[in-house]
């Protein structure tokens, strides 16, 4: 269990020295101008180290707003007679006070908003933004040796632009018809028309802008991550010796090229709908006592061009936190990952597929059935690569020397999650059993546990992980442990329950149960259900409360490479500089996972092989 | 106010305490040294998984068996379809299988958890990879899979098949609007009459033209109401935005579109007595049917299949219900004649009435000229909107 000691560090500072590549990057005198100010340094930064920053606290931000969110509707499922009175001074007209009785009811309308900014805030700002946007910034440049991203200055505008979209949709949140409402997939006719939702009007409107912002965002972030994967790898970094954190990032952000703007046609024939009187989406339609003018469309259109991003959303979201999984678990297994060939190939896999899977969301919405087989087949076949990388992350367990901090846990955790939420996509993704499960809560379980838990306790484990490198200090580890033991639980009760409540029909997106005689039973679990999520909210103060305080009172950082790592961010001083590396830029001789190799803990990326030993993997 | 400060308050003194247990924490760790901490805690880290996969795998069973009524096909929760069956076995099946898969992977993962934690003086093994063994774990999920997808496709293909040429099939459309379903029979002749979009008032809910012959039988019953074991087209349509048609116990859904109607074919198996009488069985549904009053009747014998909607539709999605009742054929004939034409009975003799003052044929002369009955369904239209 040997740390990094001062001499391993000495002997890797000597090993930059004489093998390293003289770039000249300190001989040009930028002026260091990111330095210079305040506003240059902490706010329209280029440095990739800070913008990962600025991602991860916007993407906490919002992940507090969307989980609260999601406390106060499941406030309105678990206990759907009591009163709300007391959330008036907070949701003001959104709660409809009785005023004979003082009885306080959540409004149907901003029920189904909450249920709908939850799902976009978490989908988009926390688990695309908040996740790949604050680890593909970190992580990249550090681990190819690389002094920055290609594009500093792309990078800086990425941010601001998902900033940009955050406020946007914070402000929507505010208006007097409310956000828009109608479902984070945003099925037209309901979200063209304001007639049939309060939210379709300025909501909706909004809604748009700030997703039009984010893919810009996207996309900057994307071209920028890409371009440095491929062209500003260090000498000696071939493809093949990239961490699998690395690869994660650089596949993710081809998909995301390649689909997010997919999406955006999608929401621009949904604009020209809305606001120019054409009918892609719509036809034939009577809506307010009156029969619109728009012929032809089709809304079908838009659920084949929302889920074309929609699938590969799903692993824009869950690749990377694979990649940190990957690298965490090796890392304190002291083992290489296992397999490390195959889970690059079944990356590549799970990436090609995903674009030819959409229709599996759209099974029962009145599309051919004879195409449906096509989805079923490769949607089932997305299974055998998942498989593979479920295996490989065991195996990596097996005799291992597992160090157990809050960043080790998370990575099991994750595999965990991983495999229960996956293996309930084998029933979602085989169309004859979607008959009775699609849009069920079965599928809110599936996907709240492979995608969202899932992803979530990947950032985590990346998140105590990594903090060393991005704050110089840790987290606290009991806290930590604390967080991750009451979140494992905690999630596993909120959305265990829900596959029992999924096989009974209850369908998913309903403001109450009481209205149909067969959803009657189900209260018990509805309450525990609440509960889970109310106790499993608040536990997360432990996180928050650790990550921030850590920030400036943390135990210091006191040697490089704190956790024994082999891969080249462990290389870079403690005290962050421009352009990562002092002096050289290290070049890499072998792979990333020699842990536990030859008798030794760990050799770095930077040491030559021996001269009897060969790069075995 | 008071709470407001309340809520505040405890939320500060949470983040003290918080902050003062990691504070006490890494002092305790400075104090007795670094790595034999980190040894004590693998310790304490690997016992708790292993609490953890078995308290995990108990509460799971515990679930499980706690509620199997709920599973599809056990208990009180058979299909009432024909196609039904099929489905729940496969679901059942593929449970088998990702509950096999489940188990293991999790035995192993939490195993390997416990078994591997860091010890001093213990290295770990330099294992990169095992080609055998990755082509056997590639494989295997690859064959069950096949035997899924095939299983799966077969029975796709055989459910979601449109009626054939010569079949004997019951016609009957059902119309998702905000906030209510509007249901459709062909009436006497068999045929569903035209629509267009365009004629609908609220009178005309459906937008039917009355011009169309086809129309003047046709009927909007309150329930969906069809004999045992006759085969069933729906035909599905929207009038405003997407719905979907959901009949839990029948193992049906399909989206209600705007201006493009879908279908769904389908045959029950069990009238809705026959399903209360297997309800009856189980101790679930021998409870009172209103909690509040012991008297009332047991739940099985007031339960009734449902129609419910499944596609977010907006604020009133959560209350499109219709009443199912499968019947006897007898019952059903019975109950068809007694239906009266929409057309008969809330259009014809108004003014959009096309045919306003002829006679049509087999009718009898004006002599009984009642007044059109209450305009039903826009009534009820109204009221749903209201809530």
């Amino acid at each position: 269990m040997a740390h990094a000691t001062t001499a391993v560090q000495d002997q890797e500072t000597k090993l930059i020295e004489e093998l390293g590549y003289d770039d000249h990057f300190h001989e040009h005198e930028h002026g260091d101008k990111f330095k210079s100010n305040f506003i240059t340094k902490y706010i329209f930064s280029q440095d990739h180290k800070m913008i990962a920053r600025q991602f991860l606290i916007t993407g906490i931000i919002w992940a507090i707003i969307g989980a609260a969110m999601s406390v106060i509707f499941r406030l309105q499922l678990g206990f759907p007679d009591e009163s709300l009175a007391w959330l008036q001074p907070l949701l003001g007209k959104w709660i409809e006070v009785d005023a004979a009785t003082g009885v306080g009811k959540l409004s149907q309308e901003f029920y189904y908003a909450l249920v709908t900014m939850h799902g976009t805030i978490i989908v988009f700002f926390v688990l695309t933004a908040g996740l790949s946007g604050t680890f593909s910034n970190l992580l990249i440049p550090f681990q190819i040796g690389a002094r920055d991203m290609a594009s500093p200055f792309l990078n800086m505008l990425s941010y601001w632009f998902f900033f940009l979209a955050g406020v946007v949709m914070f402000f929507s949140l505010f208006l007097s018809t409310g956000p828009f409402s109608g479902g984070w997939v945003a099925y037209p006719p309901l979200s063209v028309l304001p007639q049939a939702s309060d939210g379709s009007g300025a909501g909706m409107t909004l809604w748009l802008i700030s997703l039009t912002l984010f893919v810009v965002s996207v996309a900057l972030g994307g071209i920028n991550y890409i371009t440095t994967v491929l062209n500003l790898r260090t000498k000696g970094m071939s493809m093949w010796r990239m961490p699998l954190t690395v690869w994660a990032f650089f596949i993710t952000a081809i998909i995301a090229l390649l689909s997010f703007p997919v999406l955006v046609s999608g929401f621009l024939l949904l604009m020209f709908d809305r606001g120019l009187g054409t009918s892609f989406y719509l036809n034939e339609i009577f809506i307010g006592g009156q029969a619109l003018d728009h012929v032809g469309g089709s809304p079908i259109l838009y659920q084949h061009l929302f889920w074309f991003l929609g699938h590969p959303e799903v692993y824009i979201i869950i690749l990377p936190a694979m990649g940190l999984v990957s690298e965490v678990l090796s890392t304190h297994c002291r083992k290489p990952i296992f397999g490390y060939k195959a889970m690059v190939y079944s990356i590549l896999a799970i990436a090609f597929l995903s674009f030819i899977v959409w229709a599996h969301h759209m099974f029962m919405a009145g599309v051919n059935p004879f195409i449906s087989n096509f989805f079923v087949i490769f949607t089932l076949i997305i299974a055998v690569p998942s498989a593979v990388k479920v295996f490989n992350w065991i195996s990596t367990m097996y005799k291992a020397n597992i160090r157990y901090n809050a960043a080790s846990l998370f990575a099991i955790g994750f595999v965990s999650m991983f495999i229960s939420g996956g293996l309930t996509g084998i029933f979602l993704g085989n169309s004859a059993i979607d008959i009775q499960m699609h849009d069920t809560y079965f599928v809110v379980a599936h996907f709240h546990i492979v995608m969202g838990v899932a992803a979530f306790f990947g950032m985590f484990a990346g998140i105590y992980h990594w903090y060393p490198k991005m704050y110089g200090r840790f987290m606290n580890e009991t806290l930590g442990r604390i967080h991750f033991w009451g979140t494992l639980i905690g999630a596993y009760a909120i959305f265990w329950p829900m596959h029992y409540l999924g096989m009974a029909g209850v369908p998913r997106r309903y403001y109450r149960f009481d209205s149909f005689e067969y959803l009657r039973p189900f209260d018990d679990l509805n309450q525990f259900i609440t509960i889970a999520a109310i106790i499993t909210f608040f536990l997360q103060i432990l996180f928050v409360v650790n990550f921030f305080y850590s920030i400036w009172k943390g135990k210091k950082m006191t040697t490089k490479n704190p956790w024994g790592s082999t891969t080249i961010e462990w290389t870079t001083p403690i005290e962050p500089v421009h352009g990562n590396w002092p002096g050289k830029l290290p070049t890499v001789q072998r792979w990333p996972y020699d842990y536990s190799k030859n008798g030794r803990d760990f050799i770095p990326q930077i040491e030559p092989l021996g001269p009897n030993e060969s790069e075995v993997h | 106010m008071k709470t407001g400060l309340l809520i505040i308050g405890s939320l500060l003194l949470i983040i003290v305490v918080v902050v003062q247990i990691g504070k006490i924490t890494e002092l305790a760790a400075k104090i007795r040294g670094e790595e034999e901490v980190q040894i004590e805690t693998n310790n304490r880290m690997a016992r708790f998984m292993m609490v953890f996969l078995i308290a995990f795998m108990a509460l799971v069973f515990w679930s499980a068996i706690k509620y199997k009524n709920y599973m599809l096909g056990y208990g009180p929760h058979e299909a009432a379809s024909q196609h039904g069956p099929e489905l729940d076995s496969m679901f059942n099946w593929t449970l088998f299988f990702t509950g096999v898969v489940f188990i293991l992977t999790h035995i192993a993962l939490f195993y390997f958890a416990y078994k591997y934690k860091g010890r001093k003086g213990v290295q770990a093994a330099f294992l990169p990879h095992d080609n055998k063994l990755e082509i056997i774990w590639t494989a295997v999920p690859a064959v069950v899979m096949c035997f899924l997808v095939i299983r799966g496709l077969v029975a796709w293909n055989d459910v979601m098949g449109d009626v054939g040429a010569d079949d004997e099939y019951i016609e009957v459309e059902a119309t998702g609007a905000q906030f209510l379903w509007y249901l459709r029979y062909p009436g006497p002749d068999g045929i569903l009459g035209e629509r267009n979009y365009k004629l609908i008032t609220g009178s005309n809910p459906l937008g039917q033209d009355w011009t169309d012959e086809a129309n003047l039988d046709d009927f909007q019953p309150n329930d969906l109401v069809l004999p045992v074991g006759k085969k069933v087209r729906v035909r599905i349509t929207a009038r405003d935005v997407l719905h979907s048609f959901f009949l839990p116990h029948f193992r049906v859904k399909m989206d209600a579109v705007p201006g493009m109607p879908t279908y769904f074919v389908f045959t029950p198996t069990k009238t809705t007595e026959e399903y209360r009488q297997e309800l009856s069985k189980y101790p679930e549904y021998q409870v009172p049917s209103d909690p509040n009053d012991p008297e009332s009747e047991p739940l099985w014998k007031t339960f009734n299949y449902e129609l419910a909607c499944a596609e977010l539709c907006g604020k009133g999605h959560f209350s499109m219900r219709k009443v199912v009742r499968i019947v006897t054929e007898e019952e059903y004939k019975a109950w068809l004649s007694e239906q009266q034409s929409y057309y008969m009975s809330s259009i014809r003799g108004k003014d959009e009435d096309p045919n306003k003052g002829k006679i049509l044929p087999g009718e009898t002369p004006p002599s009984e000229e009642t007044a059109p009955a209450e305009n039903e369904t826009s009534t009820e239209e109204a009221t749903t909107s209201e809530e």
